[in-house]
């Protein structure tokens, strides 16, 4: 497992390293330059050397991506040229938003994949099979945002049971709560969690089907076992590998996901801060931003890497 | 439905029931009616005559899209099991490395990062979603040719002083070709998604250029006042993937030369 483990961090290590490389290049090195790009075509010559020196663009490239680097390794990053403020802790107010519903979403997705995959499985060619099937080809080609949309139409505008959009914080000194908190991230996270939700139960079908094609599911019912106990007790545990590989990369799906779903309910996330950082041309904060989704993104492909091996050693070897 | 939509965009470009330009506050968010199919929006538009003329957006996305994945796709996945075979693992290696980092940059990230710099466009989100598709499929093709490289008949070829070149394009490309249809129509299904996200987000076809993800936007503006207004763009996105996607489940049932002679 060691020598598996370290060739995988040093994948990591070197994609993080690539990645933002070119994050750094498309945004600094570019024609134009930031300061032209924020400044737009009626700057004045003074008025963008004094910007280009406010964000250090007049040193050179090697040592304004260095500089950047070893900033976001010790969270001394730079400010926004928008808000003043250091980026890192604009990104970590945002967090408090943003990685809740991506996780929350998860939850859901992996709850309500399991649940139809395993049904589907258990009715192999019956109507519940072919019905799961007919709802997850429509769920795959539904576009969130406009699930979205159409969450909002039925519950806050029609039955009026939660509001349209916001988020009212996570503490009742923020004039929210917790329950409150969960409440206005619950829509969000059912309008991501269904197109994850329609493949990874297509998955879970697949991987449980073929474990119960298996010689040891036959001896566990030969043995007395029902249907039902070999399902759960035998077959899907021995299925989780694929579907957890796939659960894990969808995480990342999610959380580019929540940029769209954030901005249907207005909530305070990442995906918002992005899109204020483009309208305000903070090129600084949006360089942050993509860079932290990336690195989010990567680490999560390393960790699903990690886990299948964990799960099935002969991956270990494969890979290793 | 994929033949509906393809007709849809080819009609627009021809017929609309009103210029789909053309405002008129004084007629906005009416219901259905003869002059207007499906109504008109809130500025006074024919909703049908946006729907049928967004659909070009979604073809040319679609088409473009698909169309740089396929082309750098294929060349970089032949190459790559070209090299692989005679020996050259490190360039298999290397390109394939290559691929597993774009997947680092999702399609919407990769918009966002030329919007902040070239503003918003239909080009940039075409570049974004196209450059997207490249590790698809250059995957795919590597992982097919290299099953067809082991094959007696191109071992035959290779005896024979076939170049690999030649033995790519006679017996590679003919054999993979069938895997990537089904890819290209399961990826142009996926840009009309990505597209019309993109153009929901401002980042893609501008104004007064109608799209489906635009129409959206505007639509949740309203949703209070007219509350269909959101249904019909929605309904063309989803139909329109689910025709490609079912289209794409048929062609890998066609062409899946193992599930062709349980027929």
């Amino acid at each position: 497992m060691l020598p598996f483990l370290i060739k995988r961090l040093a994948t990591f290590a070197a994609t993080l390293a690539v990645a933002s490389a070119l994050v750094f290049a498309v945004l600094e090195l570019l024609p134009g330059n930031a300061a032209e790009v924020i400044l737009g075509a009626t700057a004045t010559p003074q008025s963008l050397v004094a910007l280009e020196q406010k964000l250090g663009l007049d040193r050179p490239a090697a040592t304004r991506y260095g500089t950047w680097v070893w900033g976001l390794l010790h969270g001394e990053t730079a400010l926004s040229t928008s808000y003043d403020t250091p980026t890192a802790l604009l990104i970590a107010e945002r967090l408090h938003v943003s990685l809740p519903l991506a996780l929350m979403a998860m939850v859901l997705t992996v709850l309500l994949a399991l649940g139809l995959g395993v049904f589907a499985a258990s009715r192999h060619n019956r109507p519940g099979d072919v019905g799961v099937m007919a709802l997850s080809q429509l769920g795959i080609a539904v576009p969130n945002f406009w699930f979205a949309i159409l969450l909002i139409l039925l519950f806050a505008v029609q039955l009026q049971w939660v509001s349209a959009g916001g988020f009212p914080g996570w503490t009742e000194d923020a004039g929210g709560g917790l329950i409150e908190g969960l409440r206005a991230l619950l829509l969000p996270a059912l309008a991501l969690a269904m197109v994850q939700a329609a493949i990874l139960a297509r998955v879970t079908r697949s991987a449980v089907l073929d474990v119960l094609r298996e010689d040891f599911v036959r001896t566990a019912r030969a043995k007395g076992l029902s249907r039902s106990q070999a399902l759960w007790r035998h077959a899907l545990r021995n299925a989780l590998v694929p579907v957890l590989t796939v659960a894990g990369l969808q995480f990342a799906n999610l959380l580019t996901g929540t940029i769209v779903i954030e901005n249907v309910f207005v909530l305070p996330g990442l995906g918002r801060l992005v899109f204020q950082a483009i309208a305000n041309r903070d090129l600084v904060l949006v360089r942050d931003v993509v860079m932290l989704l990336v690195a989010l993104v990567v680490l999560v492909n390393l960790l699903v890497d990690v886990l299948a091996a964990v799960l099935d050693p002969r991956l270990r070897q494969a890979r290793a | 439905m994929t033949a509906l939509l393809w007709a849809a965009a080819a009609l627009s470009l021809v017929w609309q029931p009103w210029p789909p330009a053309d405002i008129d506050i004084a007629s906005k968010l009416q219901p259905p009616s003869a002059a207007n199919w499906l109504g008109t929006d809130g500025l006074g538009r024919d909703i049908a005559s946006l729907l049928l003329v967004g659909a070009q957006a979604s073809i040319a996305v679609g088409v473009v899209a698909v169309g740089m994945g396929l082309i750098l796709g294929v060349a970089l996945g032949t190459l790559a099991a070209a090299q692989h075979h005679a020996g050259r693992v490190w360039v298999d290696t290397l390109l394939m490395r290559a691929c597993d980092l774009t997947f680092a940059f999702p399609a919407l990230l990769l918009a966002i990062l030329l919007t902040a710099i070239h503003g918003p466009g239909l080009f940039n989100s075409v570049l974004a979603i196209g450059i997207f598709n490249i590790p698809v499929f250059a995957r795919i093709t590597r992982s097919a040719a290299l099953s067809v490289w082991v094959r007696d008949y191109v071992t035959a070829a290779r005896t024979a002083g076939r170049g690999a070149l030649g033995i790519t394009r006679d017996h590679v490309l003919p054999n993979i070709a069938p895997a990537l249809v089904v890819q290209a129509t399961i990826s142009f299904a996926t840009a009309i998604l990505a597209e019309a996200a993109l153009s929901y987000l401002g980042l893609s076809v501008q104004p007064p250029q109608p799209s489906w993800g635009r129409m959206l936007n505007e639509a949740q503006a309203l949703m209070f006042q007219a509350p269909l207004l959101a249904l019909y763009p929605g309904l063309a996105i989803m139909l329109s993937v689910l025709g490609l996607n079912l289209l794409g489940d048929g062609l890998r049932d066609l062409l899946d030369p193992r599930l062709s002679r349980q027929r």
